[in-house]
């Protein structure tokens, strides 16, 4: 797997009396298979935008986005998608949202036993029949990542989807994305704005900022192979590397914010 | 500002009085929201409204004070009533007269969904669909069915096609427009997932858009339905020798207003009891209705 994005800029044209946006300039980024790779960055910086790309729902004004090889036109079932929320179906259960995508593929006779196993993944075991309106905000996270899996992506976008979590909930969820793409060995595309979430997560960081959106740093991070060695995750995020980075990466928004401002 | 809980209670002012309930809030009991505009249960008062509404029927009548012409008193509309059930009315029982009715009205409705809503559904989902369908809806939709009622009859005769085609022309245009506002109710993101999961817009149509716009559908047919109930009338206006919209219309003729009042209690029953079961169904079938 190996996706390569280059010189893609997007252009949202002028609309109701407001100039064009220049959402994306010239972004450049390659992805390998089993990087973790975080797009970090202010509301309004084009993280979303850059998302819709490589999900396929929006083409490049300019530039191009390949995907092993091939152009990517629109979207397929080789990138999934989790949304921050509203994207599950409340008609359906836990189990019948879960195998919504292998439903719609053609593959009913095996979605049954698929789903069961991402079930058991996402710790939603005896949650089956639940309807998915009736489930705590964590727990429709759940659903919505267990579902993105059963299609065996090869790639799974994450829009913000820690977002509307309360910090605890948020901390615990982090845990078990991070566990699950060790188990699957997937390649896993992830939008946040928190810098600590950002850190601890990734294995390659983009740091984005805005008007026009652009990736303004990079680095390689160590800190979620730590924790899927055995470390504890508050004793990750405690460590005086961690703190450093968080703050040196703190920095470089703020400084972006001024600059704008 | 005084603790009202340290004051004696004969200083506490009283708060009941009618305009206390604008000029101040006041914590809510728990198990309650505090703040929420009309909240509070209303059966006791509907049933009081009610009773109270008949008493006054009752005195007035019972009084003399109104001619038994303009109000008959409520005993005699039960009498009516059953005399109307057991003798029939103009040769049919009267439950012949309840049938048709609610076939004409059932059939309209029926007609009017089958239509109505896949048309409103291609309306919500394609812009050339709406171009073409928007203005003739949207022309007709506010005139009123006894106006072009004539134009039905000199078109379609004076048989049930007249009849049932005007009832379904009142109910067709809330439905439709219901189900075209109903394919605005899926979120994009439900939308974007499965396209995502390599959907046709077939599917999407029919496993996203279509069950979202269930609740909206079911409330167009709720609202449709009570359009067609307020045609009846005006359909069994001409050339219709049963129905309870006629047999209104024929007593008033002869100013037998107690036959008049029972066929309007009768259709407000019927009325009724539909929107309990579309209610019920409501209840049932998209029971996550509002809750995400
Ligand atoms: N469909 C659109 N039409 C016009 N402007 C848009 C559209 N979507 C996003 N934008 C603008 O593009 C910029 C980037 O948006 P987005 O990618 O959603 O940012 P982020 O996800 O980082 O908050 C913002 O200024 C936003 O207002
Ligand atoms: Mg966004």
């Amino acid at each position: 797997m190996a996706l390569e994005i280059c010189n893609a800029s997007v252009i949202y044209p002028a609309q109701a009396g407001r100039p064009p946006v220049e959402a994306l300039s010239n972004i450049n980024l390659h992805v390998d298979e089993h990087d973790f790779v975080v797009a970090l960055g202010a509301s309004g910086c084009g993280k979303s935008t850059l998302l819709n790309l490589i999900a396929g729902f929006l083409s490049p004004s300019s530039g191009k986005i390949v995907l092993d090889g091939s152009d990517v036109a629109g979207p397929g079932a080789d990138r999934s998608v989790v949304f921050q929320k509203h994207a599950l179906l409340p008609w359906l259960n836990v189990r019948d949202n879960v195998a919504f995508g292998l439903k719609l593929q053609g593959k009913g006779s095996a979605a049954d036993a698929v789903a069961a196993r991402f079930i058991a993944l996402l710790g939603l075991s005896g949650f089956e029949k639940s309807p998915v309106y009736a489930l705590s905000g964590g727990m429709q996270q759940r659903v919505g990542i267990a579902r993105a899996l059963t299609c065996d992506p090869k790639i799974l976008l994450m829009d913000e989807p820690l977002g509307a979590l309360d910090a605890l909930t948020r901390e615990r969820a982090q845990e078990l994305i991070l566990k699950i793409w060790k188990d699957t060995g997937k390649t896993v595309f992830l939008i946040t704005h928190s810098v600590e979430e950002a850190l601890f997560m990734g294995t390659k960081l983009i740091v984005m900022s805005p008007r026009p959106g652009r990736i303004t740093y990079r680095f390689d991070l160590p800190f979620s192979r730590r924790f899927l060695d055995g470390v504890p995750a508050r004793q990750v995020k405690a460590s005086r590397e961690f703190i450093e980075l968080r703050e040196e990466v703190l920095r470089i928004i703020f400084a972006d914010e001024e600059q704008v401002a | 500002m005084t603790d009202q809980s340290t004051m004696a209670p004969h200083l506490r002012k009283p708060r009941t009085s009618l305009f206390s309930t604008f000029s101040r809030a006041r914590a809510t009991r728990p198990g309650e929201t505090y703040g929420v505009p009309g909240q509070g249960n209303t059966t006791w008062l509907s049933v009081a409204t009610i009773l109270a509404l008949i008493f006054v029927w009752w005195a007035v009548t019972a009084t003399g004070l109104v001619k038994p012409l303009f109000v008959p008193s409520p005993q005699s509309i039960v009498q009516k009533f059953v005399d109307v059930w057991v003798n029939g009315f103009t040769g049919a029982p009267l439950w012949q007269h309840i049938l048709i009715s609610t076939a004409r009205v059932f059939g309209a409705f029926l007609l009017a969904c089958a239509i109505g809503i896949p048309l409103g559904l291609a309306m919500g989902m394609s812009p050339i669909m709406r171009g073409i369908f928007d203005p003739p809806i949207e022309i007709y939709r506010p005139v009123p069915p006894l106006a072009y009622l004539p134009l039905m009859i000199i078109w379609f005769g004076i048989g049930e096609t007249s009849k049932v085609l005007l009832i379904f022309l009142s109910v067709f245009a809330p439905i439709a427009l219901g189900a075209r506002a109903g394919v605005r109710s899926a979120a994009i993101e439900q939308i974007h997932a499965a396209y995502s999961f390599g959907a046709s817009r077939w599917q999407v149509l029919r496993h996203v858009i279509l069950p979202s716009a269930m609740p909206e559908i079911l409330t167009a047919m709720r609202i449709g339905i009570g359009f067609g109930w307020t045609t009846l009338v005006a359909a069994e206006m001409v050339a219709a020798t049963k129905g309870i919209g006629y047999m209104v219309l024929s007593a008033s003729q002869f100013l037998q207003t107690s036959t008049v009042i029972m066929g309007i209690f009768v259709i407000a029953a019927i009325a009724y009891a539909f929107d309990l079961l579309m209610r019920f169904l409501e209840r049932r079938l998209v029971p996550w209705k509002g809750k995400m």
